[in-house]
């Protein structure tokens, strides 16, 4: 026994000795780099940007926030530091907590849940700034280092929905179906205003070009379930419906579509590697904007917008590349047509002559953009003949039933 | 003619304490070993270095050691939960459920009765609500099993996915704002209900109440009769019914007791660090405390210990992809090595192996 043992130390010393050997050249390379990587930057003071993750990069919502700031943080000579895993509990403000004490100058969070625990640790560290994306907090809580972002992702998913729209005409076009069987179906997460918004100018963008369409819409109680998205979708083709699209961060929805060869307008980024057949085109929020304008802000000492709301027009909002094998001709021509006049404003997404309520037109509505227990309305939203989304707040607010949708399960 | 087999296994009779300690620390130190030939050979970064950074990350500044006692108390508590049940053999898999139970019930007090109630009657209608919400969540599998001898294991598994659904139910109903799935830190700005810090820590009072519990589940099944009825009851039931046990009672009684020890895991979660309720609330801590409570072999002073070292491999972990930007599999995978020696330790303070001298054959 004691000889086995006296040979196995014997061995564990020779393979700690091996392994520090090796890997101190791995060491002192790493730490010329940095040395030189610091001396290229090298402004008054290096910034550090930490980063607050949901889960890791397996995640297309996450890794879609991490592409973006590494690029950042790459581009401005920003210290990069990220934590991930960090679920919606206490341990988000530990983890804030942590970043501000490793020298954070900015810290951001990426996930909803984030968001009160991030407000804990922006009321005890005044010095730091606090970004979080999608939250609401921001305007009412008025804290000077605490701000909140989204994008006018509506715009992207109404670009999306002429993508849409036209693939459905090209079908009617060629006797597939008639223009009354023109329906869509969509798998959202919840019944939340950041999902009703988002599908609501996807069916208007497809409208806009194919006027007879109408959409089914499938909540699955979930931001990200692979399962449940795809069995949603199998539910919405069962139902007839001759597209998909869907608010959800799985590649459920995607991937019934391609076994099922039924077209699919796509969230977060392409997918046309697992799904060549059937994938249209995708949209997308790009946060490296917001990261670099929150960099240049500390670097200049201005304070940052307490909500910030991308655009089209900075770059926020994205399209990926149409799929020319399944879009229908003369796609990607249409989509930069509207983005122009959307970027000139002649274009309202919510534009109250393109929808009803209840067989009405909407003059008026009360939204609920301070956000409380009650869900009290406290600001009018429609005004010059539009809605105003992410106008009085960076997070969607729009949260109205517009005639041709129909929720399936609005239990969720 | 056979050949004798390489080696071949010997229960040992009994051994002293510092073979099985010397047998534990080197299965700690092989561990490390493997995994660090693991780590080179994936990533090419320095084991030692990684195991440095392990270190930092969970007990690095005094805020991370604050948070790693924090986890390490919480984790605790469930596994002091667990303990009189698994001591009677009643294998409770629902701690998870009786937690989340607890800490929806605390949430629940808060957000209906925070602000109206003076703060100290409040806390009582918490942690009453809580005790009583985990008993009842562990009491109905116990009755089950006492009545009609149900699978436990599964009835408590079931116990779970009820528990986690509510939560699901009721933070849509109260989300804030409407339709998003989360309620949100409750009582932000009056602090209604939530356990207050002690001398500037935020934790003191979580990691108090889990060393007293700690104290008292210790005495309750060492030293007292009924802690005596549940060693019988695991030992045996028919022994138990023999001498006069009532074993129904026994049953119904513990689990009446493990399901309150994890409500007050789901107060201490909510009023004390969450301040809300999710699904992730008990985060999986449910049944990483099962592996806690074995590991100590339901000593609830050695629980302590793994508690710590189970807490301390997680925060470890995270720092290491925090610093390496490795993701969190890479560092799964290194708790997983550590635990599997670990575990896997105590087959050889069972057993010692012997090895038969090469080549030479038996005679019949």
């Amino acid at each position: 026994m004691k000889k086995i043992l006296s040979v196995l130390l014997a061995a564990t010393m020779v393979l700690s000795l091996a392994a520090c050997g090796s890997s101190s050249t791995t060491a002192t390379t790493a730490a010329a780099t940095q040395a030189q990587a610091a001396t290229e930057a090298a402004p008054a003071k290096q910034l550090t940007m930490g980063f607050i993750y949901l889960h890791d990069e397996n995640s297309t919502y996450d890794r879609n926030f991490m592409e973006a700031a590494k690029a950042a943080c790459e581009a401005k000579g920003v210290t990069y530091i990220e934590k991930v895993g960090i679920p919606e509990t206490n341990e988000c403000y530990e983890a804030a907590a942590d970043l501000v004490d490793r020298g954070a100058d900015i810290v951001f969070a990426d996930s909803f849940g984030h968001e009160s625990f991030l407000l804990q640790a922006a009321k005890e560290f005044p010095e730091v700034e606090f970004a979080h994306a999608t939250g609401t907090m921001a305007h009412t809580e008025k804290l000077a280092n605490f701000h909140n972002a989204f994008a006018a992702i509506y715009d992207g998913r109404y670009l999306a929905g002429i993508a849409a729209g036209m693939k459905l005409n090209e079908m009617i076009e060629a006797g597939t179906i008639t223009a009354d069987q023109a329906k869509m179906g969509y798998v959202g997460a919840f019944t939340y205003a950041e999902v009703i918004s988002g599908y609501t100018s996807f069916y208007l963008g497809a409208k806009s070009v194919c006027p007879t369409v109408t959409m089914d819409v499938q909540f699955t109680g979930s931001w990200y379930d692979e399962a449940l998205e795809k069995e949603a979708a199998q539910t919405l083709l069962g139902r007839n419906c001759v597209l998909i699209s869907q608010h959800a961060d799985s590649m459920g929805a995607p991937t019934a579509c391609e076994e099922a060869g039924v077209p699919n307008v796509s969230y977060n980024g392409s997918t046309i590697s697992a799904c060549p057949n059937t994938f249209i085109v995708s949209s997308r929020i790009n946060w490296q904007p917001y990261f670099e304008y929150l960099i240049d802000c500390k670097m200049n000492g201005t304070a940052v917008d307490t909500d910030y709301t991308g655009s089209l027009a900075d770059g926020s909002v994205v399209l990926t590349e149409v799929n020319e094998k399944v879009a229908a001709a003369g796609t990607q021509a249409a989509i930069d047509a509207a983005a122009a006049k959307i970027n000139s404003g002649e274009l309202h997404v919510f534009d109250t002559t393109t929808f009803t309520v209840e067989g009405k037109a909407l003059d008026s509505y009360m939204a609920d953009v301070d956000t409380d227990e009650a869900y009290t309305p406290d600001t009018e939203a429609v005004a010059n003949g539009y809605f105003h989304e992410s106008e009085y707040r960076s997070a969607p607010y729009f949260n109205v039933s517009v005639d041709g949708i129909t929720t399936l399960n609005a239990m969720f | 003619m056979h050949k004798e087999p390489l080696f071949h296994l010997v229960k040992r009779p009994a051994i002293k304490w510092y073979e099985a300690w010397f047998i534990r620390i080197m299965s700690v130190v092989f561990a490390l070993i493997v995994a660090g030939i693991i780590t080179l050979a994936l990533t090419g970064l320095n084991p030692i270095k990684v195991y440095l950074t392990m270190i930092d990350g969970a007990i690095g500044t005094v805020r991370r050691s604050w948070a790693l006692a924090q986890k390490t108390a919480m984790l605790l508590c469930i596994a002091l939960a667990l303990t009189p049940a698994f001591r009677m053999r009643f294998w409770n898999t629902g701690a998870e459920g009786q937690v989340l139970a607890g800490g929806m019930a605390t949430a629940t007090v808060m957000l209906l009765f925070g602000n109206k109630l003076p703060n100290g009657l409040l806390f009582v209608f918490m942690f009453v609500a809580a005790v009583l919400a985990g008993a009842v969540w562990g009491v109905i599998p116990a009755i089950f099993k006492a009545k009609w001898g149900t699978n436990e294991t599964l009835f408590t598994l079931m116990m779970n996915y009820i528990a986690i659904q509510i939560i699901g139910y009721f933070v849509l109903e109260w989300s804030v704002p409407k339709g998003s799935g989360q309620i949100g830190v409750i009582n932000q700005n009056t602090q209604a209900g939530w356990i207050p810090a002690i001398a500037g820590k935020a934790y003191l009072v979580n990691i108090i109440v889990v060393i007293v519990l700690t104290i008292l589940v210790y005495v309750y099944l060492t030293y007292t009769k009924h802690g005596y009825e549940i060693t019988v009851v695991g030992e045996s039931e028919r022994t138990a019914r023999y001498i006069g046990i009532d074993v129904k009672k026994v049953i119904i009684r513990t689990m009446l007791l493990s399901g309150a020890i994890c409500g007050i895991a789901g107060f201490l979660l909510v009023a004390g660090s969450d301040h809300t309720i999710t699904k992730d609330t008990a985060g999986g801590n449910g049944f990483t405390a099962i592996m806690v409570c074995w590991l100590a072999k339901f000593n609830p002073i050695w629980m302590v210990l793994t508690a710590l070292l189970i807490c301390f491999l997680q925060k470890g972990a995270g720092e290491i992809a925090t610093m390496y930007q490795l993701n969190l599999s890479f560092s799964d995978i290194i708790t997983g090595i550590i635990i599997f020696f670990i575990v896997g330790c105590e087959f050889f303070i069972n057993y010692r192996i012997i090895f038969n001298r090469h080549g030479k054959e038996v005679k019949a």
